[in-house]
């Protein structure tokens, strides 16, 4: 195994677990610091620059970052990363004159959006400083697409999507709000946009064609139900409801019937648990309601009796599980669940019968159109898609990162250049060495257990639909909680030729993560370390020849705690700790109108 | 040392000894040496041994003098007992202890200003008592604690920090002990925990007293160009020429050895030690020529370094005394005090 390679930003990247998880990379460890010595002001813009919505996502986020947290590997529970993005968002002060304003000075080109959801305002966050006309088209009467349309209020607050999209517009970018996009060909060609951007999501509620489907009104799409419920269109709903599917979206509506009337919610699961598409947070919150999650139950057909919904047939399965996973299933008989009601939420699609098909974009066979992975652009060069649009349903976090993208190669097509030549990230260190055992950062353990989130108390919760029901950590359980922060942004640097092989890191490592060793290869070396080193997708270092004996210095990154003892206890400082800033690229990084939306004081 | 204390928190899959015990339950409290001390690397190995030896805490004593070396009891095994004693007065304490309890696991660190200056006679004596101990010498040939002057252990022609040239001829524990009949003599670099380990291992199931002179650089007054006791001096001249690997009771020898290479030796309890040879003429169960060829090799500083004596059949103190096996607190206090009438008795027979 040859000595790895430091200066590859993505080796200390990859350390920060959070950072490397989120897919717009936000630099979580800074902003928890933030956060804990009371600067929510800045924890808020640190995180509004990688993921724009920091009040909806510390809300609502799918958060890839806790399952990655270190935390969660030394101790059960990772830190409560997302919640603690609530604290800097509640908590924060005045913005004015911290955020960037339009209007700019304008440099000719003009961008459609197709979509007022998180890509295209994400897009749109990126380009209009740089001078570009950027015009959102919106289906609805409201921007924000599915965090607007799909998320309930009492999970996400109107005011908070107001005032994190006002930021967005107030960069002066043009949203035309009850306006669908009816035909590409006609933005493209009659209204002369120089490149569209389509992050239309994907608004198709799949579909279950069983018998009686269509000889009643009382069987829901859910996110078409869900939309109607935000619009105040529907108030009410039977007081017996199933719910069909249990992913994210099916505890939505399974919440929001509760709120609109229904006495008796089931959820119905074709299969058990550990298959459920939902969050574990998500299922906990809807069980806290006494929603039932009825297992291995697959739909049969609607019971409609006398033109009126009276239940629905299931059929009862049996699986048998190998590893998790399922190897055989069988039929054991059938169970009639009645009903007032029956809400769909078995996935959704994207859909674009508004893209004329001879316009040099491509589709697949299913319809999905063609689009770069990096880049994305479509196979017409001025056509992009981003979030749900592009690659089917995800989640917020991945839409801002798709328009973060997007706008990278919007920006280098319109200024002429290659879409597919991408800015790098970067990684910058310094040494957080104070004296002689001090150090820039609290590197003392803190062994405390995760803080949980206060919610509003069932009896006053569904009195009316907008009552959120999480409170947020208040500001000194939000301190507390960020003390449980491993602080893996600052990293454990080491120099081989200052090394004496005196073993004192080793021996005063506390998860036991460091051996000096012959070099050898990776799958030999894991085995000959202090300790087993066996997650295989947290990588080695390995350093450089050390002088004394040839051996090398091997370190397991999969459970460092970034004490820093290993520094304090090192008597030739080969061991240091310094703090990385991972930058990821965005839009326009390095030019000058740029430079006051990616400041933070 | 470090102001913050070592987190608690430890590797999920740390491996468990018999008692269930992982090698984190075994460590003591914070060191307070200097960063990169040999010494911190001889608790490390102790705790190690201990935890492999399966050792139960409140069975073992840990007992030490005065120095840097003899702080360090306080950085091993927090459940177990331990007496801080005068300097150079370590090995009267152990015999004491022992005297009045044999069945605990008695280890003594000392350093080589504590072993060799002061407490010499002390340490010499508890060979000649072949007390049934582990005494471990943290050698770095300076006084740390008085800011790095030459101690008795100090090679003719070190250096000291500031360059002055040491003239007086050491004083060597490893020939003190084999010339004075010591039963167990090993000699070990700080630096060097795969043979350390197993040694500490050995010298715990060895019955009689145990000597592991441990070269310990001090990185803070003796780890400069110019010093025969640095870490990179120590290296370079330091040459293993018995390896000792430990093997408990119950254990099978799964460890195959080329035929000639390896002798095992049997311990009184059943243990053993697989002597491996490094180099194959030398013979460590030869208290003679063991010591020549130690001499023979200082005279261009290389430390042979291994098990480099061993002898099983010398009774220990408690044999050579024919005491009892039971602890004198566990012994009734009538059988322990036959009383005023019983004293008169045998006084009687010196009137």
């Amino acid at each position: 195994m040859n000595p790895t390679d430091t200066t590859d930003p993505e080796h200390y990247h990859r350390v920060v677990d959070c950072q490397w998880a989120c897919p717009a990379h936000t630099d979580v460890p800074e902003y928890i610091r933030l956060i804990s010595q009371g600067r929510y002001t800045d924890a808020y813009l640190l995180n509004r620059e990688s993921n724009v919505f920091p009040g909806i996502l510390g809300r609502v986020c799918d958060r890839p970052c806790e399952p990655a947290c270190r935390r969660g590997r030394v101790e059960e529970k990772p830190v409560a990363i997302c919640r603690l993005k609530r604290v800097a968002s509640d908590l924060k002060g005045e913005l004015a004159g911290r955020v960037p304003r339009g209007p700019y000075e304008r440099n000719g080109k003009r961008i459609a959006c197709v979509g007022a959801g998180p890509a295209s305002l994400t897009l749109a966050n990126d380009l209009a400083p740089l001078g570009y006309d950027v015009v959102i088209f919106e289906r609805l009467g409201m921007p924000g697409g599915l965090m607007r349309s799909n998320i309930p209020s009492f999970r996400l607050p109107a005011t908070v999507i107001d005032d994190e999209i006002g930021l967005i517009l107030d960069l002066g970018v043009d949203l035309r709000l009850d306006s669908p996009v009816a035909s590409m060909r006609e933005l493209l060609e009659k209204q002369g946009f120089d490149a569209v951007f389509v992050g239309s999501g994907a608004p198709k509620g799949k579909e279950l064609d069983l018998p009686g489907r269509r000889d009643t009104d009382r069987i829901h799409i859910g996110i078409d139900w869900l939309e109607s419920v935000a619009f105040e269109h529907i108030d009410k709903i039977g007081e017996r409801v199933l719910i069909i599917g249990v992913g994210n979206t099916a505890m939505d509506c399974c919440r929001t019937s509760l709120r609109l009337g229904a006495k008796q919610v089931k959820v119905m699961a074709r299969k058990p648990r550990g298959f459920f598409k939902a969050s574990d947070w998500e299922l906990e919150d809807a069980e806290a309601e006494n929603v039932e999650i009825v297992i291995n139950r697959s739909p049969k057909r609607f019971v409609i009796e006398g033109g009126k919904l009276t239940g629905m047939l299931f059929e009862k399965m049996e699986y048998e599980l190998k590893d998790g996973k399922i190897t055989a299933e069988r039929l054991t008989g059938e169970e009639l669940i009645p009903c007032d009601d029956v809400i769909l939420a078995i996935g959704q699609e994207n859909a674009f019968p508004w893209v004329e098909r001879d316009l040099g974009i491509e589709f697949d066979k299913w319809s999905v159109p063609k689009v770069d992975a990096k880049t994305f652009q479509s196979t017409r060069p001025e056509v992009f898609f981003g979030g749900d649009a592009a690659f089917g349903p995800k989640n917020i976090i991945w839409a801002v990162e798709h328009g973060h993208q997007a706008a990278i190669s919007v920006h280098a097509f319109l200024q002429g250049r290659a879409v597919s030549e991408r800015p790098a990230a970067t990684v910058k260190l310094n040494s957080v060495k104070m004296g002689m055992h001090e150090w820039a950062y609290k590197n003392d353990y803190a062994s405390l257990e995760r803080r949980l989130v206060p919610h509003v108390s069932l009896k006053e919760r569904f009195k009316k639909i907008d009552i959120e029901v999480e409170l947020g950590f208040k500001p000194e359980q939000g301190a507390q909680e960020a003390q449980r922060c491993l602080n893996c942004d600052v990293q454990t640097v080491f120099e081989a030729k200052l090394c004496i092989e005196c073993d004192a890191c080793i021996d005063i490592c506390p998860v036991d993560c460091l051996t000096i060793t012959a070099a050898g290869e990776e799958a030999d070396l894991r085995t000959r370390l202090h300790a087993p080193a066996k997650v295989l997708t947290q990588p080695l270092y390995v350093s450089k020849t050390l002088k004394q004996t040839g051996r090398v210095m091997v370190k397991d990154e999969n459970l460092c705690v970034h004490c820093g003892l290993c520094a304090e206890r090192c008597p030739t400082a080969a061991w240091d700790m310094q703090k990385s800033t991972i930058h990821w690229p965005h839009a326009g990084d390095g030019e000058p109108a740029c430079h006051t939306q990616r400041q933070i004081a | 040392m470090s102001f913050i204390a070592k987190p608690t928190v430890a590797h999920p899959d740390l491996p468990r000894n018999s008692r269930g015990l992982t090698r984190r339950e075994y460590e003591g409290a914070n060191s307070t040496l200097c960063a990169g001390c040999g010494h911190d690397s001889i608790t490390a190995a102790i705790v190690e041994a201990c935890w492999a030896n399966d050792v139960e805490p409140r069975t073992l004593v840990k007992l030490s003098g005065i120095g840097c070396s003899s702080k360090t009891t306080a950085y091993f095994v927090s459940g177990s007992h331990g007496f801080n004693s005068v300097h150079g007065r370590m090995p009267s304490v152990a015999t004491g202890a022992n005297a009045a309890n044999r069945q605990l696991n008695y280890i003594g660190v000392s350093g080589d200003g504590d072993t060799l200056s002061i407490g010499l006679g002390q340490f010499i004596h508890a060979i000649r008592r072949n007390l049934n101990m582990v005494y471990i010498i943290e050698n770095n040939g300076v006084y740390g604690l008085t800011k790095g002057q030459f101690s008795a252990s100090a090679d003719i022609g070190t250096t000291a920090k500031k360059g002055e040239v040491n003239n007086q001829a050491p004083i060597d524990p490893v020939q003190l002990a084999l010339t004075l009949g010591a039963s167990f003599v090993a000699r070990s670099f700080s630096g060097d925990k795969g043979q350390l380990v197993p040694l500490i291992q050995a010298a715990m199931h060895h019955n009689g007293f145990a000597l592991i002179d441990v070269l310990s650089p001090c990185v803070t007054f003796n780890d400069h160009e110019g010093s025969t006791r640095s870490y990179a001096y120590s290296r370079e001249h330091y040459e293993e020429v018995v390896h000792a690997d430990f093997v408990a009771p119950a254990a099978n020898i799964t460890v195959q050895y080329g035929p000639g290479e390896c002798v095992p030796v049997t311990m009184h309890d059943g243990s053993r030690i697989v002597l491996r040879k490094v180099d194959a003429d030398y013979d460590p169960t030869d208290r003679g020529a063991a010591l020549a060829r130690i001499r023979e090799r200082l005279r261009t500083q290389e430390y042979l370094t291994g098990l480099l004596h061993i002898s099983t059949n010398q009774p220990e103190f408690h044999e050579q005394n024919a005491t009892p096996e039971m602890p004198l607190n566990q012994i009734p206090y009538a059988t322990l005090n036959p009383g005023a009438a019983t004293l008169a008795k045998i006084l009687s027979r010196y009137r």
